[in-house]
């Protein structure tokens, strides 16, 4: 008994010295796992930019992606530590609203980080890529490598899910209006009419679904010659299913992300080019906004002409082609996360 | 010597038939029953063939092509292996809920172990083999000698496997292009051959050893479970523990020795996984234990345990996929093959019911 009390009183002592010790300002960065090596560039950067002001920062993640209950934890604990801000990437964009203007009304600033809440405005600010414009740069690429040919492509779209989350839609939907295809309802992919779409299919985002969505879309026309993939590993599985049938050199893979997996997939020739986003940007500038507004009150600004903080995008390649702006392997590989 | 002492005399006297059970049902349906009672495994060969039949009147050549019916093999050999290791546990009455998890760190031992320690890839392959057979032991020991239920079991596992997976790998894709630079023998499952494809390489049946490896894995179970003891006492045991107990099986030996087998096969899955997708990727894999479980179930292996054929989980698997790719080359949404599995799933076991009544 004596000894629990000493320990008791030891912990209450440290927990009060803390307490007092850190008059910094807290900060919370909820991610969707804390696996993805998305997520863990984004908690590097966070951590970083935090020693750097002298913040205390807080990470919570979900156990998997989708997991939201975890994260709504996550959210009622930094309310209950008095943080003064909170960085979310959401695993259930409309569901978390509630929990996010339950803090705001706390007095926090809520940031959503790489993937806008719905509605967007139920943050503070977005800080994110522009998935639009990531998704049209590819887009313009593969349009401008193929020249004339673009006239009659058969194209496979490799999406991410069939419940079309936002970042799929419009990375999907960019990159149709990259390439000059009219889109049909620019919230959903799968409506277009133009025949120089062979079908879309799922990936789930990784190399598994990468492969068997382009084996069931060759299966449907064996001539598809440019693949627009969700992402780096989805991009990685269509090769693999290409490459079993002797046709990986004759086709044309564009993706999105910018992981350094995918720019080495790049030098190697596996993607012709993929547009590169920046999740330790996101970190950073989002640390930076919460000691704003905890010193003094203001609120995060936006892009000019965009409803989020645009935290930038750059399409990766050695294959430069005129009128769309690139940068090298080399370049992307200093750049990349993962 | 006295007549009262004359057995022999006696038995001969005695009627030679111990117990006879008259049939009083008669005609098409109770003879389908029993027919089906024997045979387990018709029920999914039958919708396996109506269902090929039916996609190729409705798709024509797209589907009824050379190419077309061994991609779908290749794009089940994963879901098969794993379901075949499923079928054993199952057949125990058990089940296992970790052999995706398992498959996946597998795979990720395999290539971590050649790549962040630089052992030779042969022994990076037997250790990523190795560590599939010790989970699955593991699982086997906690069932059988704790007498832990199954399922919570595996359950737990699968989780422990699972964070481990994704703390010792970070989540880092190990790519195609190095593993193909530096250690082929990774990728070895792969391997593709084409039968009969013209000029160009295009159409053709496509087979990988991958194929043959699920293939020969059920070939090898389907004998084991018919001609050795081990497989008739794994019936036994899934039927009746205690009374294959009391008949002088080694209950705990069994049980442990088929968690064990279903692990080792979980590592074959996984290095298959490595040769389909080139990388060794730990997020791939996650649905494993529900797909096979899908497999298993409208194969006509009974839950209950104890009854059903090893080829069946082969049909099973082999329906699903047909259903996938027949669903998306028809255009239809994805989640018409979800809803239409599901169907199945349900129709699986009101059969299996159903044949279970018979009296014959």
């Amino acid at each position: 008994m004596k000894k629990l009390i000493t320990v008791s009183a030891i912990a209450l002592a440290s927990m009060t010295s803390t307490a007092f010790a850190s008059d910094s300002v807290t900060a919370c960065l909820i991610t969707k796992t804390d696996t993805n090596p998305f997520f863990v560039k984004m908690r590097e950067g966070a951590e970083a930019k935090a020693a750097e002001l002298g913040m205390e920062l807080k990470s919570f993640a979900g156990k998997v992606d989708g997991d939201h209950e975890t994260q709504v934890a996550a959210i009622e604990t930094c309310i209950a530590d008095g943080a003064k801000g909170i960085l979310l990437t959401a695993s259930d964009t409309s569901s978390i609203v509630t929990a996010v203007t339950q803090a705001r009304d706390a007095g926090l600033v809520v940031i959503a980080l790489d993937t806008p809440l719905d509605p967007i405005e139920a943050a503070d600010a977005t800080f994110a890529t522009d998935n639009f414009l990531a998704g049209e740069l590819i887009g313009q690429w593969a349009a401008a490598k193929l020249g004339d040919a673009a006239a009659d492509a058969k194209i496979a779209m490799l999406d991410l899910a069939v419940s079309q989350p936002t970042v799929g839609v419009l990375r999907d939907q960019g990159f149709l209006q990259g390439f000059g295809i009219d889109l049909g309802d620019p919230n959903k992919w799968g409506d277009e009419t133009d025949p120089r779409i062979v079908g879309n299919d799922i990936t789930s985002g990784n190399e598994e679904g990468g492969r068997k969505a382009m084996e069931n879309l060759l299966a449907k026309d064996a001539d598809i010659n440019v693949v627009y993939t969700i992402n780096e590993p989805a991009a990685a599985g269509a090769y693999e299913a290409l490459k079993s049938i002797g046709r990986e050199k004759d086709v044309l893979i564009v993706s999105v992300d910018g992981g350094c997996p995918g720019v080495e997939n790049i030098a190697d020739g596996v993607i012709g080019a993929t547009s590169q986003q920046y999740p330790l940007l996101m970190a950073s500038k989002g640390v930076e906004a919460i000691f704003a507004w905890a010193n003094d009150g203001a609120k995060p600004a936006l892009t000019p002409g965009k409803d989020f903080f645009d935290t930038g995008v750059a399409l990766v390649t050695d294959m430069a082609v005129d009128g769309v702006d690139s940068i090298s392997v080399a370049e992307g590989r200093d750049l990349c996360w993962g | 010597m006295s007549d009262a002492e004359s057995f022999e005399g006696a038995a001969k006297a005695a009627p030679d038939q111990v117990a006879k059970f008259e049939t009083t049902k008669k005609g098409f349906v109770p003879t389908l029953q029993h027919w089906l009672h024997v045979n387990p495994a018709l029920v999914p060969l039958i919708v396996l063939v109506l269902s090929i039949a039916i996609f190729g009147l409705l798709l024509g050549s797209k589907f009824f092509s050379p190419f077309a019916l061994t991609l779908i093999l290749q794009q089940v050999q994963i879901v098969g292996i794993v379901a075949a290791a499923q079928s054993l546990v199952i057949l125990t009455a058990g089940i296992d809920l970790s052999v995706g998890a398992i498959a996946v760190l597998s795979s990720v031992i395999m290539g971590q172990f050649t790549f962040r320690y630089g052992l030779p890839v042969e022994v990076a392959v037997a250790c990523g083999l190795a560590f599939g057979t010790a989970v699955g032991a593991i699982n086997g020991w906690l069932i059988a000698v704790m007498k832990l239920p199954p399922f919570i079991v595996t359950l737990g596992m699968w989780q422990i496997v699972l964070a481990a997976n994704f703390l010792y790998s970070s989540n880092e894709t190990i790519r195609s292009q190095e593993i193909e630079a530096e250690a082929p023998l990774l990728q070895l499952l792969g391997t593709t051959f084409k039968i009969g494809a013209d000029a160009d390489g295009r159409g053709g049946a496509n087979f990988t050893y991958g194929v043959i490896a699920m293939v020969l894995i059920f070939a090898f179970l389907a004998y084991a479970l018919r001609q050795t003891a081990w497989g008739r006492h794994i019936y036994a045991v899934g039927d009746d523990p205690d009374a294959a107990q009391l008949s002088g099986v080694n209950v705990r030996k069994i049980l442990i020795s088929v968690y064990a087998v279903t692990g080792l096969i979980c590592g074959i899955a996984g290095w298959a996984l490595i040769g389909r997708i080139g990388s060794v990727s730990p997020t791939s894999g996650q649905l494993l234990n529900i797909e096979s479980i899908t497999a298993v179930v409208i194969g006509g292996i009974s839950l209950f345990g104890g009854r059903g054929s090893i080829m069946g989980p082969l049909f099973g698997a082999l329906i699903v996929g047909v259903f996938t790719l027949g669903l998306r080359l028809l255009g239809a949404d994805a989640q018409w093959t979800y809803l239409l599995i599901g169907v199945l799933i349900i129709s699986a076991v009101a059969v299996d019911q159903w044949i279970r009544k018979v009296s014959v």
